[in-house]
């Protein structure tokens, strides 16, 4: 069945409604709310990659679509690097509640893949709302591009 | 062999002579009473900070090439930063040094202008405060030096994002066992737990804090912070440990924000990792500057039977 991909505003009200939900709420059909949490975190970036004018890719790394998708948007964006484990943790996340939906500590998994989610679309929506924010960051921009300015200036 | 690392220059940075006033005082404290040696490097100068590297990165390293040529004339093959913003400047100085025949002629061209040695890429290592008491101290003796265990405090290992980040500018880690990990860093982690503390399972101990956000979209700072609080206390800590006074300095003010903003009020404790060992090797509370921090946690330190 397909799904209509939420935008980043929608990924962090939905977010914000799982957070809101008691544990036994939450845990209620886990496995599918794991899904639906990575999927989410893939719309994120997809949006992300959308939005710099290239087509979200479909391919898959170790499995998974969001690690794909993160690759592919950390091209030419070092600093987009600065969500890489953020997306690792969501996968791990998935993969915890996947493997055991009905384990107890289901509920707390669900939570802490919440707010992995609801931090993915804090940083990538704040970078999409002003340009190059966080370029100052992971900094490894000038390490990777060979055509900055050299400090010339700074001699006369 | 390992080498000595019981005497290291240090390099603070700007960030510890102000809003990381506490975190320069506990680092120093922290030295003292496990009679380690911290030499400041004279006359040190930024080491390029956020802005100058965005601006012109071979300016940046430059400026970090000179604090290492500074510690080398000094004598010391090993600066330690326990900021993370230098530590990471350092560290892609190195790199560039290295890597980069143009930074190399860009740095040789300032120092001769600016009149000092110029330093050549593998005289001097840079380490982290975290680095340093691993390997000058290591978990057993910590954990034999503890007067008052951290035993019982939950603790939520914050590392921010420069600590690990590019992973290429810090060969020495992912090097299997003993080696800090740059996708699960855990050094911090190891400390506290040899100083008796409880460690719980953070999944956003390296993400963003928003610190280069917090001027041109406060926001979205304090919206990725409140998220960074809300999920240690949903992990269960009772304390936040930090060990880069930036993200540490964010924390605290976006805690405030957050709920005068939002009104989300968080009540985890925001502390330096140094601040609690030091509390742990049985230091005041006052000697590792807990009265210093934005956010006051001294009736915690005090509750917990540290202060």
């Amino acid at each position: 069945m397909s799904r209509t991909p939420l935008s980043i505003a929608e990924v962090e009200a939905a977010c914000d409604a799982l957070d809101a939900l008691p544990d036994a709420e939450l845990a209620t059909n886990a496995a599918a709310r794991a899904v639906e949490l990575l999927a989410m975190g893939e719309d994120v970036v997809a949006a992300w990659i959308a939005a710099r004018g290239a087509e979200p890719t479909n391919a898959e790394v170790e499995g998974f679509r969001l690690l794909a998708l993160h690759r592919q948007g950390a091209k030419g964006v070092p600093s987009f690097n600065a969500c890489r484990e953020t997306c690792r943790e969501l996968v791990y996340h998935h993969n915890l509640v996947a493997g055991d939906p009905v384990a107890p500590e289901s509920a707390q998994r669900l939570r802490m893949a919440t707010m992995i989610t609801r931090h993915l679309a804090l940083f990538i929506g704040g970078k999409l709302v002003v340009e190059g924010l966080g370029d100052f960051c992971c900094s490894s921009r000038p390490i990777r591009q060979a055509d900055v300015a050299a400090p010339e200036a700074m001699e006369n | 062999m390992e080498k000595d690392l019981k005497k290291v220059a240090y390099y603070p940075g700007c960030a510890l002579e102000g809003t990381g006033y506490a975190y320069n005082k506990s680092t120093k404290a922290v030295a003292k009473e496990l009679g380690l040696g911290l030499v400041e490097l004279k006359n040190w100068n930024c080491c390029g900070a956020m802005e100058v590297k965005n601006i012109d990165p071979k300016i940046q390293t430059y400026l970090s090439a000179r604090n290492l040529s500074i510690a080398e004339d000094m004598g010391f093959d090993t600066v330690m930063a326990p900021c993370n913003g230098c530590y990471h400047n350092l560290k892609k100085a190195e790199y560039d040094l290295t890597h980069d025949d143009k930074s190399v002629e860009v740095n040789t061209r300032l120092s001769n202008k600016a009149g000092h040695k110029t330093y050549e890429a593998g005289k001097v290592e840079t380490i982290h405060a975290l680095d340093w008491l691993k390997r000058a101290v290591g978990d057993e003796e910590i954990s034999r030096r503890v007067k008052k265990s951290l035993k019982g405090i939950k603790v939520a290992n914050y590392y921010g994002c420069m600590y690990t980040r590019p992973r290429h500018i810090f060969p020495e880690k992912d090097q299997g066992p003993g080696s800090e990990s740059s996708s699960n860093p855990h050094f911090m982690d190891d400390i506290l737990a040899a100083a008796g503390a409880e460690n719980v399972s953070f999944p956003l101990k390296t993400a963003c804090c928003g610190g280069a956000h917090t001027l041109s979209d406060s926001d979205t700072s304090t919206k990725l912070v409140l998220n960074i609080l809300t999920a240690a206390e949903a992990a269960g800590a009772d304390v936040i440990a930090t060990e880069c006074p930036t993200c540490h300095t964010g924390l605290e003010m976006h805690q405030v924000r957050a709920e005068k903003e939002f009104g989300k009020k968080t009540n985890v404790k925001i502390l330096q990792f140094t601040q609690l060992l030091g509390l742990a090797l049985g230091l005041s509370s006052r000697k590792v500057g807990a009265h210093e921090n934005f956010s006051d946690a001294r009736d915690f330190i005090k509750e917990k039977g540290l202060g």
